[in-house]
């Protein structure tokens, strides 16, 4: 055995409380030089704060912080830099407006350095960018790049830096397939070169792939820290929500009935662009029409002009025959839409409401709710209250409690009860399990199917593509405004899938 | 040689403008909005007024009026960046102090006590050579001081903005503040220097009123030059040459209506007064959705 080396970064019972959530917990881990070490953990397991403390952003209640075995104390994301430490962040930290080569840049040079010579600082960047095999075109603008480029630019603004230990924060929730191929080729280069790699996810298959090192966080403790060839993926799963969860969705032979939802030619724009264009399809009942699709390709649209919140420049929305394209949000959900909205805290729900209250937002002027007197029945809103939360299993301490009180999953379960007890004939889950711990999403996934086995018609539009693949019949990829192809879902056309969201047609 | 004295008044009627477009482009390019430019303008004002006359020294006057209107722009910079105070509600306030100090000062050192209260004022300083190009030389070279100055500031802002280390910083300041925090900047001291700059100059083009255009202080005498100023900005799409055209645009329309009550036009002098302002309402109205607003414009930053 060769003594291990100094690792790169070391932290030591590392402790930090936000109010009401203790959001690391004693952790302790240690990062080689060369590695990739993946770290593990479902939402809010305390995998981000730990890296924003390690960057500076956030400060810590207590621990220590060594790079290179020397204990140091990082308080801004200027010491961290200092310290050779860089972070990609889950949401860009770039300028639009600005250059490839001014984002690089900045801050890189003191205010009483007068002038930038541009082109002398792009060239440097060229170098450096070939040197670890990215493309990048510096005099471009930001706002004219796809998310991987722009990603590249981030890591690009890391390597000018000097770093040699790279954070990345859930890197590969923006990329189509091949981008995120694409990602783990470049990482791989930069520990070839030495650099260490923190890789944030919560994404299995990833970590399999690319990691060398492993650790599983859960509720702000380190459950474990395992190498890749002593682990596998059901090991994992198992550490990181302390229980099995199944990939699969009982699911059985779809009884396909007659079209529902019939989109004939839809287009969207605003004065800047088509968000939707030219799209036709439809959604049977009894099945499930899953869109997929990178972020920001025109989803959000689609699902918001279907469900009547924004206004279709041109095209036709028929339900159940009738032409609905510009009917009123009140009258589609009389005659059977269901909405779970990608926006809940906004587009769903009054967080400032109680449970019972958000759970009658459509019908509350309707009997039984309303007397004839055009007074509230008080009594029948309670009982729809402790109905749907017994139905639904919400957790929450009484019916009248806050919606803000809520966690997330329960937040989202408040929305379904709400949309599904009106036995909707057509169901728009947009990201219905965005930010949701796997309890969460298992049982929204499961809902989802009853009601398309009930015979509701579905039309779930989602960026994961494993929650696509799980759950649709019916497949179709967006890509900016376009259906670029649609499929039967047999579970194993994810390379195909991957090339449409990246806008590459079959030929 | 009406129009050269037309297009000659032009110039030393926008040059208090651009000072104040100036400074509130690089206040919005790093993300606040200071309505209160009218405010301080008359904070400068004063202060230049009441120094000249007490010292008789012009250019003693001119420290004295930027260092009174930053002395408020960092009151403003204190409510509008530290305390996160909403920018517009603070500005407002700004314009109503700088009304009610510059009046009070006013009246208790002037007005009351019945001093004739004419200063002297800048000169025009004919440049050697420049002032007999024909046309252009009395235009532009036949000028006070800081009309000159105003000569020089433009291209010198411009190239600091555009092409420097702190040009670039406060560019990404008023789009993405979050990001240049990332990479280590300063983002409040940032703002806090783009403000005071502002101010400064806020108060240069309030000075210039008492102490070149006129000789004297009336109460309000900025008659909305500060909001002509704020609204130059987004008309030029935030840029240090489009705030000089737009100043001269602006200073095209009070020229022309000094020169048309002059003319004895059969026109109530009210009417023609009023033609700045009917400009500054066709440039909103041209200006509405510009897109290059900077993105974090009016947005204070929190930290974390």
């Amino acid at each position: 055995m060769t003594p291990s080396p100094i690792p790169r970064l070391e932290v030591k019972n590392i402790t930090k409380r936000f109010p009401g959530v203790l959001a690391n917990d004693n952790i302790s881990l240690s990062i080689l030089p060369g590695e990739i070490h993946a770290l593990l953990g479902e939402n809010g397991a305390g995998k981000t704060t730990l890296m924003n403390i390690v960057y500076g952003l956030v400060h810590r209640d207590s621990g220590e912080i060594l790079i290179n075995g020397m204990p140091v104390n990082i308080r801004s994301p200027r010491e961290a830099i200092q310290h050779r430490v860089g972070m990609v962040h889950q949401h860009f930290m770039l300028v639009p407006t600005l250059t490839v080569a001014e984002n690089v840049i900045l801050g890189m040079r003191p205010f009483t350095h007068h002038l930038l010579d541009m082109r002398e600082i792009e060239q440097d960047i060229l170098k450096i960018a070939e040197k670890y095999g990215l493309q990048i075109k510096p005099s471009e603008l930001i706002s004219r790049l796809s998310v991987g480029e722009q990603q590249r630019v981030e890591i690009v603004k890391a390597l000018y830096r000097g770093v040699d230990l790279l954070i990345l924060d859930e890197p590969t929730a923006v990329l189509t397939p091949q981008e995120t191929t694409e990602l783990f080729k470049t990482i791989r280069s930069l520990t070839k070169q030495g650099l260490s790699i923190i890789f944030i996810t919560h994404k299995l298959n990833e970590v399999m792939e690319v990691a060398d090192r492993i650790s599983v966080l859960r509720d702000g403790k380190l459950i474990a820290t395992k190498s890749v060839q002593e682990t596998d993926k059901d090991e994992l799963a198992f550490l990181m929500v302390d229980r099995c969860i199944s990939f699969t969705v009982e699911k059985p032979e779809m009884k396909r009935g007659e079209p529902v939802l019939v989109v004939k030619d839809l287009t969207v724009s605003d004065k800047f662009r088509t968000q939707v264009d030219h799209i036709s399809f439809h959604v049977c009942s009894g099945e499930i029409l899953g869109i997929a699709g990178v972020d920001g390709n025109g989803q959000n649209e689609l699902a918001l002009s279907l469900s009547g919140l924004l206004r279709p420049s041109s095209g036709k929305i028929l339900l159940n025959g009738k032409d609905v394209t510009h009917e009123s949000v009140r009258k589609l959900n009389r005659v059977g839409l269901g909405h779970i909205p990608a926006d809940r805290q906004n587009l769903g729900l009054v967080m400032d409401f109680t449970v019972a209250e958000n759970l009658i937002l459509q019908r509350y002027y309707c009997s039984p709710f309303t007397t004839t007197l055009g007074f509230f029945d008080l009594a029948q809103i309670q009982e729809n209250a402790q109905r749907l939360v017994r139905e639904y299993d919400i957790r929450t301490r009484t019916t009248q409690t806050k919606l803000n009180h809520l966690s997330g999953g329960n937040q989202q379960k408040v929305i379904l009860a709400r949309e599904i007890d009106q036995k909707p004939k057509l169901l728009i889950a947009v990201q219905p399990t965005r930010g949701l711990d796997c309890g969460a999403t298992e049982y929204i996934h499961q809902i989802l199917v009853e009601q398309r086995n009930a015979g509701a018609a579905i039309l779930l539009v989602s960026t994961e593509l494993d929650e696509i693949l799980a759950l649709s019949d019916r497949i179709c990829v967006m890509y900016e405004g376009k259906i670029m192809g649609e499929l039967l879902n047999t579970g194993e056309d994810i390379l195909r899938i991957g090339r449409l969201m990246a806008g590459v047609t079959d030929s | 040689m009406e129009l050269i004295a037309l297009l000659s008044a032009t110039v030393r009627m926008a040059t208090p403008l651009i000072f104040v477009a100036i400074g509130e482009t690089y206040s919005e390019r790093a993300g606040v909005m200071n309505i209160g430019l009218e405010g301080l303008m008359l904070i400068g004002a004063i202060t230049a007024y009441t120094a000249v006359f007490f010292t008789g020294s012009l250019f003693f006057g001119l420290i004295a009026a930027m260092l009174a209107a930053m002395l408020f722009g960092f009151g403003f910079a204190y409510l509008a960046v530290t305390i996160k105070a909403n920018q517009i509600v603070t500005g407002a306030a700004l314009n109503m102090i700088g009304l009610g100090v510059s009046g009070f000062i006013y009246r208790v050192v002037f007005a009351n006590t019945g001093i004739v209260s004419a200063v002297k004022t800048l000169p025009a300083i004919p440049l050697p050579f420049l002032s007999e190009i024909p046309f252009a030389g009395p235009i532009l070279f036949n000028q006070n001081a800081l009309v000159y100055f105003v000569f020089i500031l433009t291209p010198i802002t411009a190239f600091v903005l555009n092409k420097t280390s702190l040009g670039l910083s406060i560019r990404a300041v008023g789009e993405h503040p979050r990001a240049v925090d990332s990479v280590g900047l300063p983002v409040f001291r940032l703002r806090y220097g783009c403000i005071l700059f502002a101010a400064a100059l806020a108060g240069l083009g309030g000075a210039y009123l008492p102490i070149a255009h006129a000789n004297q202080f009336v109460e309000g005498l900025t008659a909305g030059r500060g909001f002509i100023a704020l609204t130059m900005v987004p008309f030029a799409g935030w840029t240090i040459p489009g705030v000089f055209l737009g100043g001269l645009l602006f200073g095209a329309a009070y020229a022309l209506q000094l020169r048309l009550q002059v003319a004895q036009l059969a026109i109530a002098y009210q009417f023609l007064q009023t033609l700045p302002y009917l400009l500054t309402l066709a440039v909103l109205i041209l200006s509405r959705n510009r897109t290059e607003q900077p993105k974090a414009l009016c947005v204070p930053y929190e930290a974390g």
